[in-house]
Protein backbone atom coordinates (compact mmCIF):
# COMPACT_ATOMS: atom_id res chain seq x y z
CA UNK A 1 0.00 0.00 0.00
CA UNK A 2 0.94 3.66 -0.21
CA UNK A 3 3.15 4.95 2.53
CA UNK A 4 0.82 7.90 2.79
CA UNK A 5 -2.86 8.38 2.06
CA UNK A 6 -3.91 11.20 -0.24
CA UNK A 7 -5.09 14.21 1.77
CA UNK A 8 -8.75 14.98 2.28
CA UNK A 9 -10.44 17.86 0.43
CA UNK A 10 -13.76 19.59 1.00
CA UNK A 11 -15.86 20.23 -2.09
CA UNK A 12 -18.10 23.23 -2.75
CA UNK A 13 -20.43 23.39 -5.75
CA UNK A 14 -22.36 26.32 -7.18
CA UNK A 15 -25.55 25.23 -8.90
CA UNK A 16 -26.84 26.88 -12.06
CA UNK A 17 -29.36 29.02 -10.16
CA UNK A 18 -27.25 29.36 -7.03
CA UNK A 19 -25.32 32.49 -6.14
CA UNK A 20 -22.98 30.82 -3.68
CA UNK A 21 -20.93 27.66 -3.49
CA UNK A 22 -22.39 25.13 -1.09
CA UNK A 23 -20.53 22.40 0.71
CA UNK A 24 -21.45 19.04 -0.84
CA UNK A 25 -18.96 16.61 0.64
CA UNK A 26 -15.35 15.56 0.67
CA UNK A 27 -12.93 13.35 -1.24
CA UNK A 28 -9.30 12.25 -1.42
CA UNK A 29 -6.86 13.62 -3.99
CA UNK A 30 -3.12 14.06 -4.35
CA UNK A 31 -3.31 17.76 -5.25
CA UNK A 32 -5.71 20.56 -6.19
CA UNK A 33 -5.88 19.65 -9.89
CA UNK A 34 -6.84 16.09 -9.10
CA UNK A 35 -9.25 17.27 -6.42
CA UNK A 36 -11.16 19.44 -8.92
CA UNK A 37 -11.31 16.58 -11.43
CA UNK A 38 -12.39 14.09 -8.80
CA UNK A 39 -15.04 16.53 -7.60
CA UNK A 40 -16.31 16.77 -11.17
CA UNK A 41 -16.52 12.98 -11.38
CA UNK A 42 -18.00 12.38 -7.94
CA UNK A 43 -20.27 15.36 -7.32
CA UNK A 44 -21.47 16.78 -10.67
CA UNK A 45 -22.69 13.64 -12.42
CA UNK A 46 -26.31 14.73 -12.27
CA UNK A 47 -25.94 18.31 -13.44
CA UNK A 48 -25.55 19.60 -9.90
CA UNK A 49 -23.23 22.44 -10.69
CA UNK A 50 -21.50 24.93 -12.94
CA UNK A 51 -18.56 25.77 -10.69
CA UNK A 52 -16.38 23.83 -8.27
CA UNK A 53 -14.25 24.96 -5.34
CA UNK A 54 -12.02 22.61 -3.40
CA UNK A 55 -10.04 23.30 -0.28
CA UNK A 56 -7.83 20.95 1.64
CA UNK A 57 -9.69 20.01 4.79
CA UNK A 58 -6.75 20.85 7.02
CA UNK A 59 -7.12 24.51 6.03
CA UNK A 60 -10.63 24.75 7.44
CA UNK A 61 -10.72 25.93 11.03
CA UNK A 62 -13.93 25.25 12.88
CA UNK A 63 -15.51 26.55 16.06
CA UNK A 64 -15.19 24.23 19.02
CA UNK A 65 -18.43 22.47 20.01
CA UNK A 66 -17.39 23.02 23.66
CA UNK A 67 -17.69 26.76 23.04
CA UNK A 68 -21.20 26.60 21.66
CA UNK A 69 -22.89 27.89 24.85
CA UNK A 70 -20.65 30.91 25.04
CA UNK A 71 -20.70 31.45 21.29
CA UNK A 72 -24.31 31.02 20.34
CA UNK A 73 -26.68 30.99 23.32
CA UNK A 74 -26.29 34.72 24.08
CA UNK A 75 -27.97 35.55 20.75
CA UNK A 76 -31.07 33.55 21.66
CA UNK A 77 -32.86 36.28 23.71
CA UNK A 78 -31.91 39.31 21.61
CA UNK A 79 -34.84 39.41 19.24
CA UNK A 80 -34.40 43.19 18.90
CA UNK A 81 -31.48 42.45 16.61
CA UNK A 82 -33.98 41.37 13.95
CA UNK A 83 -35.41 44.31 12.02
CA UNK A 84 -39.00 43.41 12.86
CA UNK A 85 -40.04 46.22 15.22
CA UNK A 86 -41.45 48.67 12.72
CA UNK A 87 -44.34 48.64 10.31
CA UNK A 88 -43.67 48.49 6.61
CA UNK A 89 -45.55 51.27 4.79
CA UNK A 90 -48.13 49.87 2.42
CA UNK A 91 -46.49 51.52 -0.60
CA UNK A 92 -43.36 49.38 -0.14
CA UNK A 93 -43.69 46.21 -2.14
CA UNK A 94 -41.63 43.04 -2.24
CA UNK A 95 -40.43 43.02 1.33
CA UNK B 1 -32.69 17.83 -31.51
CA UNK B 2 -32.74 17.68 -35.28
CA UNK B 3 -34.27 21.16 -35.46
CA UNK B 4 -31.01 22.75 -34.38
CA UNK B 5 -28.83 20.81 -36.82
CA UNK B 6 -27.55 22.21 -40.05
CA UNK B 7 -29.06 20.57 -43.11
CA UNK B 8 -26.53 18.68 -45.20
CA UNK B 9 -25.87 20.66 -48.33
CA UNK B 10 -26.75 18.88 -51.53
CA UNK B 11 -23.47 19.94 -53.06
CA UNK B 12 -21.36 18.34 -50.35
CA UNK B 13 -23.08 14.96 -50.14
CA UNK B 14 -24.52 12.98 -53.03
CA UNK B 15 -27.99 11.68 -52.10
CA UNK B 16 -26.80 8.09 -52.24
CA UNK B 17 -23.66 8.67 -50.19
CA UNK B 18 -24.73 8.17 -46.55
CA UNK B 19 -25.59 4.49 -47.03
CA UNK B 20 -21.94 3.84 -47.81
CA UNK B 21 -21.16 5.13 -44.32
CA UNK B 22 -22.67 2.00 -42.73
CA UNK B 23 -19.43 0.06 -42.15
CA UNK B 24 -17.70 3.16 -40.80
CA UNK B 25 -20.50 4.03 -38.39
CA UNK B 26 -20.61 0.39 -37.25
CA UNK B 27 -16.86 0.49 -36.65
CA UNK B 28 -17.26 3.61 -34.49
CA UNK B 29 -20.11 1.92 -32.61
CA UNK B 30 -18.17 -1.28 -31.95
CA UNK B 31 -15.12 0.67 -30.83
CA UNK B 32 -17.03 2.72 -28.26
CA UNK B 33 -19.06 -0.27 -27.04
CA UNK B 34 -16.08 -2.55 -26.49
CA UNK B 35 -14.06 0.11 -24.68
CA UNK B 36 -17.11 1.02 -22.59
CA UNK B 37 -17.44 -2.61 -21.60
CA UNK B 38 -13.77 -2.88 -20.68
CA UNK B 39 -13.98 0.23 -18.50
CA UNK B 40 -17.17 -1.01 -16.88
CA UNK B 41 -15.22 -4.07 -15.71
CA UNK B 42 -13.43 -1.70 -13.31
CA UNK B 43 -16.68 -0.83 -11.57
CA UNK B 44 -16.25 -1.72 -7.91
CA UNK B 45 -12.56 -2.55 -8.46
CA UNK B 46 -11.01 0.88 -9.00
CA UNK B 47 -7.84 1.77 -7.09
CA UNK B 48 -9.71 4.50 -5.21
CA UNK B 49 -13.39 5.42 -5.06
CA UNK B 50 -12.94 8.64 -7.02
CA UNK B 51 -11.24 6.89 -9.95
CA UNK B 52 -13.71 4.02 -9.84
CA UNK B 53 -16.41 6.61 -10.51
CA UNK B 54 -14.33 8.41 -13.12
CA UNK B 55 -13.96 5.21 -15.14
CA UNK B 56 -17.64 4.35 -14.79
CA UNK B 57 -18.48 7.86 -16.02
CA UNK B 58 -16.27 7.45 -19.08
CA UNK B 59 -17.75 4.02 -19.74
CA UNK B 60 -21.25 5.49 -19.69
CA UNK B 61 -20.24 8.34 -22.02
CA UNK B 62 -18.87 5.81 -24.51
CA UNK B 63 -21.91 3.56 -24.17
CA UNK B 64 -24.20 6.50 -24.95
CA UNK B 65 -22.08 7.38 -27.95
CA UNK B 66 -22.12 3.74 -29.11
CA UNK B 67 -25.92 3.69 -28.94
CA UNK B 68 -26.19 6.74 -31.16
CA UNK B 69 -23.89 5.12 -33.71
CA UNK B 70 -25.73 1.78 -33.61
CA UNK B 71 -29.08 3.49 -34.10
CA UNK B 72 -27.71 5.39 -37.07
CA UNK B 73 -26.02 2.27 -38.44
CA UNK B 74 -29.31 0.35 -38.23
CA UNK B 75 -30.99 3.19 -40.10
CA UNK B 76 -28.31 3.26 -42.80
CA UNK B 77 -28.36 -0.49 -43.26
CA UNK B 78 -32.16 -0.50 -43.51
CA UNK B 79 -32.44 -4.28 -43.25
CA UNK B 80 -34.72 -4.40 -40.23
CA UNK B 81 -31.90 -4.92 -37.72
CA UNK B 82 -32.09 -2.81 -34.57
CA UNK B 83 -29.34 -1.27 -32.45
CA UNK B 84 -29.66 -4.27 -30.11
CA UNK B 85 -29.28 -6.77 -32.96
CA UNK B 86 -26.09 -5.02 -34.04
CA UNK B 87 -24.64 -4.86 -30.54
CA UNK B 88 -25.69 -8.23 -29.18
CA UNK B 89 -26.18 -10.65 -32.03
CA UNK B 90 -23.02 -10.48 -34.08
CA UNK B 91 -20.03 -12.80 -33.70
CA UNK B 92 -16.48 -11.70 -32.91
CA UNK B 93 -15.31 -11.80 -36.54
CA UNK B 94 -18.10 -9.38 -37.48
CA UNK B 95 -16.93 -6.79 -34.97
CA UNK B 96 -14.93 -3.92 -36.44
CA UNK B 97 -13.31 -2.34 -33.38
CA UNK B 98 -9.53 -1.84 -33.49
CA UNK B 99 -7.49 -4.31 -31.41
CA UNK B 100 -6.54 -1.65 -28.87
CA UNK B 101 -9.94 -1.34 -27.20
CA UNK B 102 -10.43 -5.08 -26.64
CA UNK B 103 -7.12 -5.44 -24.78
CA UNK B 104 -7.63 -6.48 -21.15
CA UNK B 105 -7.62 -3.85 -18.42
CA UNK B 106 -4.41 -5.16 -16.83
CA UNK B 107 -3.33 -2.90 -14.00
CA UNK B 108 -4.35 0.76 -13.75
CA UNK B 109 -1.34 1.84 -15.85
CA UNK B 110 -2.43 -0.46 -18.71
CA UNK B 111 -5.93 0.98 -18.59
CA UNK B 112 -4.51 4.51 -18.63
CA UNK B 113 -2.20 3.89 -21.59
CA UNK B 114 -4.99 2.20 -23.55
CA UNK B 115 -7.28 5.11 -22.74
CA UNK B 116 -4.71 7.74 -23.64
CA UNK B 117 -4.01 6.16 -27.05
CA UNK B 118 -7.73 5.98 -27.74
CA UNK B 119 -8.67 9.41 -26.37
CA UNK B 120 -5.95 11.19 -28.30
CA UNK B 121 -7.36 9.74 -31.54
CA UNK B 122 -11.04 9.86 -30.56
CA UNK B 123 -11.04 13.51 -29.54
CA UNK B 124 -9.27 14.68 -32.68
CA UNK B 125 -11.46 12.51 -34.91
CA UNK B 126 -14.66 13.87 -33.35
CA UNK B 127 -13.45 17.43 -33.85
CA UNK B 128 -13.31 16.73 -37.57
CA UNK B 129 -16.54 14.72 -37.71
CA UNK B 130 -18.57 17.44 -36.01
CA UNK B 131 -17.85 19.74 -38.95
CA UNK B 132 -18.17 16.93 -41.49
CA UNK B 133 -20.63 16.70 -44.37
CA UNK B 134 -22.92 14.05 -42.87
CA UNK B 135 -25.43 15.80 -40.60
CA UNK B 136 -26.23 12.82 -38.36
CA UNK B 137 -22.61 11.91 -37.77
CA UNK B 138 -21.84 15.59 -37.15
CA UNK B 139 -24.61 15.79 -34.53
CA UNK B 140 -23.35 12.72 -32.66
CA UNK B 141 -19.79 14.07 -32.79
CA UNK B 142 -20.88 17.49 -31.58
CA UNK B 143 -22.31 15.92 -28.42
CA UNK B 144 -19.50 13.43 -27.89
CA UNK B 145 -16.55 15.75 -28.47
CA UNK B 146 -17.16 17.51 -25.15
CA UNK B 147 -17.09 14.18 -23.36
CA UNK B 148 -13.98 13.09 -25.26
CA UNK B 149 -12.23 16.34 -24.33
CA UNK B 150 -12.65 15.44 -20.68
CA UNK B 151 -11.58 11.83 -21.24
CA UNK B 152 -8.38 13.05 -22.88
CA UNK B 153 -7.73 15.47 -20.05
CA UNK B 154 -8.25 12.67 -17.53
CA UNK B 155 -6.02 10.07 -19.21
CA UNK B 156 -3.34 12.69 -19.98
CA UNK B 157 -3.24 13.74 -16.32
CA UNK B 158 -2.76 10.14 -15.31
CA UNK B 159 0.03 9.48 -17.82
CA UNK B 160 1.82 12.46 -16.28
CA UNK B 161 1.16 11.37 -12.70
CA UNK B 162 2.22 7.77 -13.24
CA UNK B 163 5.25 8.72 -15.36
CA UNK B 164 6.49 11.43 -13.02
CA UNK B 165 5.22 9.72 -9.88
CA UNK B 166 6.90 7.00 -7.86
CA UNK B 167 9.42 4.40 -8.98
CA UNK B 168 6.64 1.82 -8.90
CA UNK B 169 4.18 3.87 -10.95
CA UNK B 170 6.88 4.64 -13.54
CA UNK B 171 7.80 0.96 -13.83
CA UNK B 172 4.18 0.03 -14.42
CA UNK B 173 3.63 2.81 -16.94
CA UNK B 174 6.74 1.79 -18.90
CA UNK B 175 5.51 -1.79 -18.98
CA UNK B 176 2.05 -0.74 -20.18
CA UNK B 177 3.58 1.39 -22.95
CA UNK B 178 5.77 -1.53 -24.03
CA UNK B 179 2.71 -3.80 -24.18
CA UNK B 180 0.13 -1.52 -25.73
CA UNK B 181 1.83 1.06 -27.93
CA UNK B 182 1.82 -1.26 -30.97
CA UNK B 183 -1.98 -1.20 -30.95
CA UNK B 184 -2.13 2.60 -31.35
CA UNK B 185 -1.18 2.63 -35.02
CA UNK B 186 -4.31 0.81 -36.16
CA UNK B 187 -6.47 3.75 -35.15
CA UNK B 188 -4.97 6.01 -37.81
CA UNK B 189 -4.23 3.33 -40.43
CA UNK B 190 -7.22 3.34 -42.78
CA UNK B 191 -8.71 0.09 -44.05
CA UNK B 192 -9.73 -0.20 -47.71
CA UNK B 193 -13.27 0.76 -46.67
CA UNK B 194 -12.06 3.82 -44.82
CA UNK B 195 -9.83 4.83 -47.73
CA UNK B 196 -12.84 4.70 -50.03
CA UNK B 197 -14.87 6.91 -47.71
CA UNK B 198 -11.96 9.29 -47.18
CA UNK B 199 -11.73 9.69 -50.96
CA UNK B 200 -15.35 10.88 -51.03
CA UNK B 201 -14.73 13.30 -48.15
CA UNK B 202 -17.30 11.64 -45.87
CA UNK B 203 -14.60 10.51 -43.46
CA UNK B 204 -11.66 12.73 -42.50
CA UNK B 205 -8.22 11.80 -43.78
CA UNK B 206 -6.45 10.47 -40.68
CA UNK B 207 -3.17 11.94 -41.86
CA UNK B 208 -4.64 15.38 -41.11
CA UNK B 209 -5.24 14.33 -37.47
CA UNK B 210 -1.69 13.17 -36.87
CA UNK B 211 0.07 16.52 -36.26
CA UNK B 212 -2.33 17.52 -33.48
CA UNK B 213 -2.24 14.03 -31.96
CA UNK B 214 1.55 14.00 -32.09
CA UNK B 215 1.81 17.47 -30.55
CA UNK B 216 -0.47 16.51 -27.67
CA UNK B 217 1.39 13.24 -27.02
CA UNK B 218 4.74 15.05 -27.06
CA UNK B 219 3.48 17.61 -24.56
CA UNK B 220 2.05 14.97 -22.19
CA UNK B 221 5.06 12.67 -22.35
CA UNK B 222 7.48 15.54 -21.81
CA UNK B 223 5.60 16.47 -18.65
CA UNK B 224 5.55 12.83 -17.62
CA UNK B 225 9.34 12.70 -18.18
CA UNK B 226 8.77 9.60 -20.32
CA UNK B 227 10.38 9.26 -23.76
CA UNK B 228 7.65 9.16 -26.42
CA UNK B 229 7.89 5.88 -28.38
CA UNK B 230 8.75 6.45 -32.03
CA UNK B 231 8.33 4.33 -35.15
CA UNK B 232 6.57 1.51 -33.37
CA UNK B 233 5.30 -1.43 -35.42
CA UNK B 234 1.53 -1.16 -35.84
CA UNK B 235 -0.42 -4.33 -35.11
CA UNK B 236 -3.47 -4.28 -37.39
CA UNK B 237 -6.47 -6.57 -37.65
CA UNK B 238 -9.45 -5.57 -35.52
CA UNK B 239 -10.95 -3.16 -38.03
CA UNK B 240 -11.08 -5.96 -40.62
CA UNK B 241 -12.43 -8.55 -38.19
CA UNK B 242 -9.18 -10.27 -37.24
CA UNK B 243 -9.33 -10.02 -33.48
CA UNK B 244 -7.28 -11.19 -30.53
CA UNK B 245 -8.63 -14.02 -28.41
CA UNK B 246 -9.73 -11.46 -25.82
CA UNK B 247 -12.74 -10.29 -27.82
CA UNK B 248 -14.48 -13.67 -27.73
CA UNK B 249 -14.38 -13.79 -23.94
CA UNK B 250 -15.54 -10.19 -23.71
CA UNK B 251 -18.49 -10.80 -26.05
CA UNK B 252 -19.54 -13.98 -24.26
CA UNK B 253 -20.10 -11.84 -21.18
CA UNK B 254 -21.48 -8.80 -23.00
CA UNK B 255 -23.95 -10.84 -25.08
CA UNK B 256 -24.86 -13.48 -22.52
CA UNK B 257 -28.33 -12.22 -21.64
CA UNK B 258 -29.52 -11.71 -25.23
CA UNK B 259 -28.08 -15.06 -26.33
CA UNK B 260 -29.60 -16.94 -23.41
CA UNK B 261 -32.96 -15.15 -23.38
CA UNK B 262 -33.48 -13.98 -26.97
CA UNK B 263 -35.52 -10.78 -27.17
CA UNK B 264 -35.22 -10.13 -23.45
CA UNK B 265 -36.22 -6.58 -22.46
CA UNK B 266 -36.08 -4.70 -19.18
Amino acid sequence: MNQSEWPLWEVFIRSKQGLDHKHVGSLHAADATMAVQNARDVYTRRLEGVSIWVVESKHIHASNPDDSEAFFDPAADKVYRHPTFYEVPESIKHM
Amino acid sequence: MSATLPEPTAAAVPASAPRSLFPFVLQLADTSLILAHRLSEWCGHGPVLEQDLAMANIALDLLGEARSYYQYAAELEDQGRTEDDLAYLRSAVEYRNPLLVEQPNGDFAHTIVRQFLFDNFHYHLLRELKDGPDAQLAAIAEKSVKEAAYHLKWSSEWVIRLGDGTEESRKRLDKAIATLWRFGGELTTPTETEKGLQATGLVPDYATLLPAMQAHAEHVFAEATVPLPTAVFAQLGGKTGRHSEHLGYLLSELQYMQRTYPGLKW
